[in-house]
């Protein structure tokens, strides 16, 4: 306690945090910043960039254009999909994976690790083997008789692989706040009557909503900017946000309209999470005292 | 046939035995200890109980009804954790209301059976806090509402002291055993500390590597120990060598490797009189204050023994002393060696 007091009136912590300051600085802050200008320039398609004139005409644009509205509002209810889907499929694996014995607990968590070591493009890919229009499932509709189904380029392929990218970030959270709930109250539940169900949805779903929370700030968060699985699942025709800004800023040249796009998508971002965050916070917050 | 019932109950896991052929009768309305040391089955056969362990072999018969295989949630038993098990995310009045919400009890009645419990265990003006706002000793009597409230045939405790200091641990055995008394109810305790079992009891079941070794009252345990285990478990005692005179009883015999049978006597039960007079010589080696007694070793010809005397204010021996020691010889128990080992 006193080195640490010591070193707080020394001013040695700035000096200590210093490396994990400016990397942060640099990666992260003044490239905001940077993208925080660019997004008020104004751009000619003769000359590209003004950077010495300023303009609110791109933020006017992405609010009045309904091109805009219908991307903004596809992209956030694939992740409010996406989300719901981890939390149905993911919570209940969690609550199995830590009722699982010791041998096959670790397999399993691992099994469920793995996929994250594997690149995202690569995942992609192979989902749009399966997807494809001669993909395998295809061509198993095809050997059973039936007409192929267009699955790729839609919000059923992006779903399906943004579902399983993101499955480890809910089942983690969720994992880690079940491992802190004592089993003898799932018997206590049992022994005054309450049947399993109840004993889940009365028991044990309230003292792992803070886990459920943080899996669905990551997995929404992670999902409304992804940009790998829509670009190479969602096609040309299906867009979403984070596809857009890469077109703007490589096909349109139109940096400062990207830019534009990137800080409303952060800001959207920011306004649905923190609401979110204080919706289901305040809930638990005074029965859990987390 | 006794309230509750256990016949021949066991429990197997895999190749070992956790709870080997028990037999047990519960009357209405008593109070029983299951004792023993970790692993001796005890928590195991609570649980065969309470449901949440599946009987290997055996019935349990509840009041004429056989409910070996029935569910948890169907048996109607009140549980108390060792951890408590609250849940943390309700209140006190929640917690204590919840197993009579399974019950679809009135919302009217529930209020009212609320207050009376928490009334009984002393937490009315609490019934609004949370779990994790109480002391542990609170905790554990909303526990022990919240199992009474549902108005159980049987209450089952699992270790409910452990997690409690020495002194609230005291203050709660006597107050568990109030409410016991209080509301009448046939209780079942699981527990490890001879103590608490001797204390609050009406009988004590004594097990050991999964069987039972002696059911007795308190006193009589205490008394007439039927095992070397029993006896050092349940107590203190010294051992000595011994074996029996022209009468038929029980004398020491003072030549090491003498003697064919294993004798028991409480360190309270001997005398410490002058050196050279007595049944025993032996010389004090260390002392032990212990508040209200002095706990002496003395080293003698057949081993070391312990002496306790009551602190009645004289001056303890000093360390070194001779002495001789004295007891009545009705007092010798004579033990039976250990049939099983744990």
């Amino acid at each position: 306690m006193s080195l640490i007091s010591e070193m707080r009136r020394g001013g040695q912590g700035y000096l200590l945090s210093a490396p994990a300051l400016i990397m942060f600085t640099c990666l992260l802050l003044v490239p905001l910043a940077l993208t925080l200008i660019l997004s008020f320039n104004v751009f000619d398609y003769e000359v590209g960039v003004k950077s010495d004139s300023y303009t609110l005409a791109n933020y006017g644009e992405v609010l009045t254009d309904s091109y805009f509205y219908e991307i903004f509002l596809r992209t956030f209810w694939i992740s409010a999909l996406v989300t719901l889907l981890c939390v149905v499929i993911g919570v209940p694996e969690a609550y199995i994976l830590s009722r699982m014995g010791t041998p096959w607990r670790s397999i399993f968590l691992i099994l469920i690790l793995t996929p994250l070591l594997i690149s995202v493009v690569v995942r992609a890919f192979g989902w749009s083997l399966l997807l494809g229009a001669d993909g395998l499932i295809n061509q198993g509709i095809q050997a059973l008789g039936g007409q192929p189904i267009k699955m790729l380029y839609t919000p059923f392929a992006v779903i399906i692989a943004l579902v399983h990218v993101m499955l480890p970030f809910m089942i983690i959270p969720v994992w880690t706040s079940l491992q802190k709930l004592d089993p003898a109250a799932e018997q206590a539940a049992l022994s005054l009557g309450a049947t399993q169900a109840k004993v889940m949805r009365l028991v044990v779903l309230p003292q792992i909503m803070p886990g459920m929370l943080s899996g669905t700030l990551i997995v929404f968060g992670l999902s409304a900017s992804s940009f790998a699985i829509p670009g190479l699942l969602g096609g040309r025709r299906l867009k979403m946000v984070a596809t857009v800004v890469y077109d703007q800023y490589l096909s349109e040249l139109n940096w400062p309209m990207g830019a534009t796009i990137a800080v409303a998508l952060l800001l959207v971002n920011l306004l649905v999470m923190l609401s979110w965050n204080r919706m289901v916070e305040g809930r638990y917050k005074k029965t859990l005292g987390e | 046939m006794a309230f509750l019932q256990l016949e021949g109950l066991s429990k197997r896991y895999g190749t070992i035995d956790a709870v080997v052929a028990t037999h047990l009768a519960v009357e209405k309305g008593e109070f029983v200890s299951l004792l023993g040391p970790s692993g001796c089955g005890k928590t195991t056969t609570l649980q065969m109980i309470a449901g949440f362990v599946e009987v290997s072999d055996g019935r349990i018969v509840l009041d004429g009804r056989d409910i070996t295989h029935a569910k948890p949630s169907s048996r109607g038993l009140g549980v108390v954790f060792q951890s408590y098990a609250l849940f943390p995310h309700m209140t006190v009045a929640d917690n204590v209301a919840f197993g009579l919400r399974m019950r679809k009890v009135p919302a009217a009645d529930i209020q009212r059976r609320i207050k009376t419990v928490l009334d009984l265990v002393r937490l009315a003006q609490h019934a609004k806090r949370y779990p994790r706002e109480l002391s542990g000793g609170q905790r554990q009597r909303v526990a022990l509402a919240r199992a009474l409230v549902i108005e159980p045939p049987v209450l089952l405790l699992d270790e409910p002291l452990s997690n409690l200091d020495a002194n609230l641990r005291e203050e709660m055995q006597f107050e568990i055993r109030r409410i016991q008394r209080e509301v009448g109810i046939t209780t079942l305790m699981v527990t490890h500390d001879q103590a608490e079992a001797l204390s609050i009891s009406d009988r004590v079941v004594v097990m050991q590597a999964g069987r039972i070794t002696q059911i007795d009252e308190p006193y009589k345990l205490y008394e007439h120990p039927r095992t070397q285990f029993i006896s050092g478990f349940v107590g203190k005692a010294n051992m000595l060598p011994g074996d029996l005179d022209g009468q038929g009883c029980a004398q020491v015999r003072q030549v090491p490797g003498d003697g064919t049978l294993v004798l028991s006597l409480r360190p309270e039960k001997i005398d410490l009189v002058a050196a050279g007079s007595g049944r025993l010589q032996g010389k004090v080696i260390t002392r032990y204050f212990l508040g209200s007694q002095w706990l002496y070793r003395i080293e003698t010809a057949i081993g070391e023994l312990t002496v306790v005397r009551r602190n009645d204010g004289a001056a303890p021996m000093e360390e070194g002393t001779a002495v001789g020691m004295d007891w009545q010889a009705g007092l010798l128990r004579v033990l039976d060696a250990d049939e099983v080992h744990s």
